[in-house]
């Protein structure tokens, strides 16, 4: 029995009208909420794309450990080795291990301040996402991004961004290049990918909705990814988003057809479906076919920062979904079908937990930045700082760098 | 948002269309002079710019130009015209109205190794793509450790035109330029038009590129295809004794307009095209500073938190010592724009202004004509 909790067809190759010509729509994927009675047991492996015991113990591992890293991030915020505002995933991870273990390393991730887990399903190390976060120099971006900044040219990370909705547009141009890099410099081979992830708040920013028009106008690979988890900081969903007509509640995944691409909705409580909706979408960008708008229902189960006293939402809502924990979920999946043993699951556990300990370690002991690196990223091209009176370019002179010449 | 600005610009261009006998600025040391002495034919600036992208396209196929209507349309001043014909619509991208959107696009896409020149019809509407400039063009080179850089030139018109009305009347290098990681240039003639336009699309940094909407049609000859200008460098408009004036833009013209007049009076001012809004070229207004030791800035910004604002504090500051007079700003009023004739006229700064300001900082001239 096919489980669907999307009604995507198979392959967009080969489609044909009632009178056998090839047919011009677009996918319609109509989207079908998620049902979450049932259980993950009545569901074989088979009925999932290649759920190889390979693939889903790597989900799993990803996926503990982004949990394990954002619990050692509270630990150490909480210790004072953080500082400023910290956003945390936990709860979240089936979204970004569903996504991000399904594309390949060319494939590129924008995300928002909720960055980190991002950043390591990615592939970003442990190590360089801790030590950013500890302000130190070894960290991914030298310290001076943080924990809202997350960049990795190396793996296709472009950022980490404050402010919701600008991240958007930046991996709207990534897509842009990977079409344009393709159809105007000739790059052999299928698209790249971009995905964008952010929050149902995000889903009210007007640079959604100029991103959404611009990716189907100029048909991009790129996805939308909209982890909805109910929440911004203290503005519920409902409370800020107008609901779709003819519905009670708002829903995000149906401005997709408005925009001229499938909107589909999926379980983000639940890896192997968001996988599945993942798997379908990068194809179909690859393809060339364009853009997709995904919805996925998750929760954070923690405040929006660690600075969110987290009091408006109800002890029920958050024991709800705490049983739709997506980790034990993959584990009982794994054990009851036989995807992976009791030892090897206890040993992808003590990886993550050495790993993440690796990861503090590492952080505690890389040296500050110097004073000396303060001017040093401004510019790609120092010449940016200008001439100096003396006809040299500032950065020319002795001293600039540790900030004793003149800088402006 | 819509008005067919092309054809005003072009009427009103007349009413302000002086051609100063103005020397080419020095090339640093970075440029490379045309060395063809045949006659070049003259181009208006607006084909100037339209050459200086159509050079570099060809040259790299990573430039692309991102805009609204800068495609079939050509362009609301036709620095694009044709372009798309020759490029393709992906090359030269007509967008919808949506700045921040497509700014960020283009951002992204110089992230990931395009070379985007991203048009704002005017100027002003970059005010609503203030979002995607501050935070990603200015600062992702650095938030991101080094690791992105973003090579684009976000170019158009500004200035003060002939009543177009107090939104398509700003000036908006004073709102961007505390932007850290940005370089703000402002091309005046021509020929720096063409050259400086091509060294900001070979640039690594992202360079916010101000053309006048008044001064599309200028013509003038052009360098070929190897000239391009040092971006951070001033232009030594005219050598003086009496008193460095520092402008850019429009205001360079009615500052020689100015200086027709002075030089009758028997007055001998030094005038110096800043170019680079930011960073300042240091080297060129310090050696006029000690020269000349008086100081008048003459720009079109409004007073407050103008160019020269920063200006006059950086040479209050560093060449206190140097002068014998407090800095003169002569700038544009703080207000809006009107669309009546007179009072447009009345918020920027005429070219009797700046005589009047040399008179009463050097005083009588000692040498009558």
């Amino acid at each position: 029995m096919m489980m669907s909790h999307t009604q995507l067809p198979a392959s967009g190759a080969g489609r044909r009208a009632a009178n056998g010509r090839p047919s011009r729509c677009p996918l319609r994927v109509r989207a079908v909420a998620a049902v979450p009675k049932l259980a993950t047991k009545a569901v074989a492996p088979s009925s999932y794309t290649n759920l190889t015991p390979e693939v889903a113990k790597d989900l799993y591992y990803d996926m503990l450990l982004g949990r394990d890293f954002e619990d050692m991030c509270a630990q150490m915020y909480y210790r004072g080795k953080m500082f400023g505002f910290v956003h945390l995933y936990s709860g979240q991870e089936a979204v970004s291990t569903g996504f991000i273990r399904a594309m390949r390393p060319m494939d590129s991730v924008c995300s928002t301040y909720r960055d980190h887990v991002h950043a390591l399903s990615k592939g970003v190390p442990a190590r360089e996402i801790m030590a950013e976060l500890f302000g130190k120099k070894t960290g991914c971006c030298r310290g001076q991004g943080g924990s809202m900044h997350m960049f990795s040219a190396k793996h296709n990370v472009l950022g980490g961004y404050a402010f919701i909705g600008e991240g958007i547009p930046i991996g709207l141009g990534s897509a842009f290049q990977s079409k344009y890099a393709k159809d105007i410099l000739g790059q052999e081979g299928d698209y790249d990918v971009t995905a964008s992830f952010f929050g149902d708040g995000t889903c009210n920013v007007g640079q959604f909705y100029e991103c959404l028009n611009m990716a189907t106008l100029y048909k991009l690979p790129h996805i939308f990814v909209v982890e909805n988890n109910l929440w911004a900081i203290g503005m519920s969903h409902q409370r800020a988003t107008a609901g779709t007509s003819g519905d009670v509640e708002p829903h995000i995944y149906k401005k997709g057809p408005a925009f001229g691409m499938p909107g589909v909705h999926v379980d983000g409580m639940d890896v192997l479906k968001v996988r599945e909706v993942a798997l379908e979408a990068i194809a179909r960008a690859r393809r060339g076919e364009g853009p997709t708008l995904i919805e996925c229902e998750t929760y954070r189960y923690r405040g929006h920062s660690l600075a969110d006293p987290d009091e408006l939402r109800s002890k029920e809502e958050k024991a709800k979904y705490a049983a739709r924990d997506p980790i034990p979920q993959l584990r009982a999946f794994m054990l009851s079908n036989g995807l992976a043993s009791e030892a090897e699951i206890k040993a992808i556990d003590k990886k993550v937990a050495d790993e993440v300990e690796d990861s503090v370690q590492f952080a505690e002991e890389s040296p500050k930045p110097e004073r000396g690196q303060l001017l040093e990223n401004v510019f790609a091209d120092p010449r940016g700082f200008g001439i100096a009176e003396n006809g040299q370019y500032r950065y020319e002179l002795p001293g600039f760098s540790s900030g004793t010449a003149a800088v402006s | 948002m819509q008005a067919n600005m092309r054809l005003r610009a072009a009427a009103g261009c007349s009413r302000a269309a002086i051609t100063p006998s103005v020397r080419p600025g020095p090339i640093a040391r970075h440029a490379v002079l045309a060395q063809s002495a045949a006659k070049k034919k003259e181009l208006f600036m607006w084909e100037a710019l339209r050459e200086a992208m159509d050079e570099e396209m060809e040259r790299d196929p990573t430039v692309l130009v991102i805009g609204e209507d800068v495609g079939h349309y050509g362009g609301s001043y036709k620095a694009t015209l044709g372009l798309h014909k020759k490029y393709g619509d992906m090359r030269v991208l007509d967008t919808p109205i949506c700045e921040n959107g497509f700014m960020g696009m283009g951002i992204g896409a110089s992230m990931t190794g395009l070379r985007p020149i991203i048009e704002g019809m005017n100027m002003g509407f970059l005010l609503l793509a203030f979002n995607q400039i501050s935070n990603n063009c200015g600062m992702l080179h650095y938030t991101s450790g080094g690791q992105y850089k973003t090579p684009v030139v976000i170019r158009g018109p500004g200035g003060v035109g002939k009543q177009l009305g107090a939104e398509h009347s700003q000036r908006l290098e004073s709102y961007f330029q505390s932007i850290p990681g940005v370089q703000l240039v402002a091309v005046s003639t021509v020929r720096n038009s063409k050259a400086l336009l091509k060294a900001a699309i070979r640039s690594d940094n992202p360079i916010i590129f101000f053309e006048h909407v008044l001064l599309y049609n200028l013509k003038a000859e052009v360098g070929d295809s190897d000239e391009v200008q040092c971006l951070e460098k001033a232009e030594m408009v005219r050598t003086g004794t009496d008193v460095s004036i520092f402008t850019y833009s429009r205001m360079r013209y009615v500052v020689m307009q100015a200086v027709a007049e002075l030089e009758k009076q028997g007055y001998n001012p030094e005038v110096i095209d800043l170019i680079s809004l930011k960073p300042f070229d240091m080297e060129t207004i310090s050696k006029s500073v000690k020269k000349t030791r008086r100081v008048i800035i003459v720009e079109e910004c409004m007073k407050t938190g103008g160019i020269g604002a920063s200006l006059s504090a950086v040479i209050n500051e560093s060449l206190f010592n140097e002068l014998d007079h407090q800095v003169v700003r002569l700038s544009s009023q703080d207000v809006p724009t009107s669309y009546a004739y007179e009072l447009e006229a009345a918020t920027i700064v005429q070219s009797s202004q700046v005589v009047e300001a040399v008179q009463l900082m050097c005083g009588p001239a000692l040498v009558p004509a």
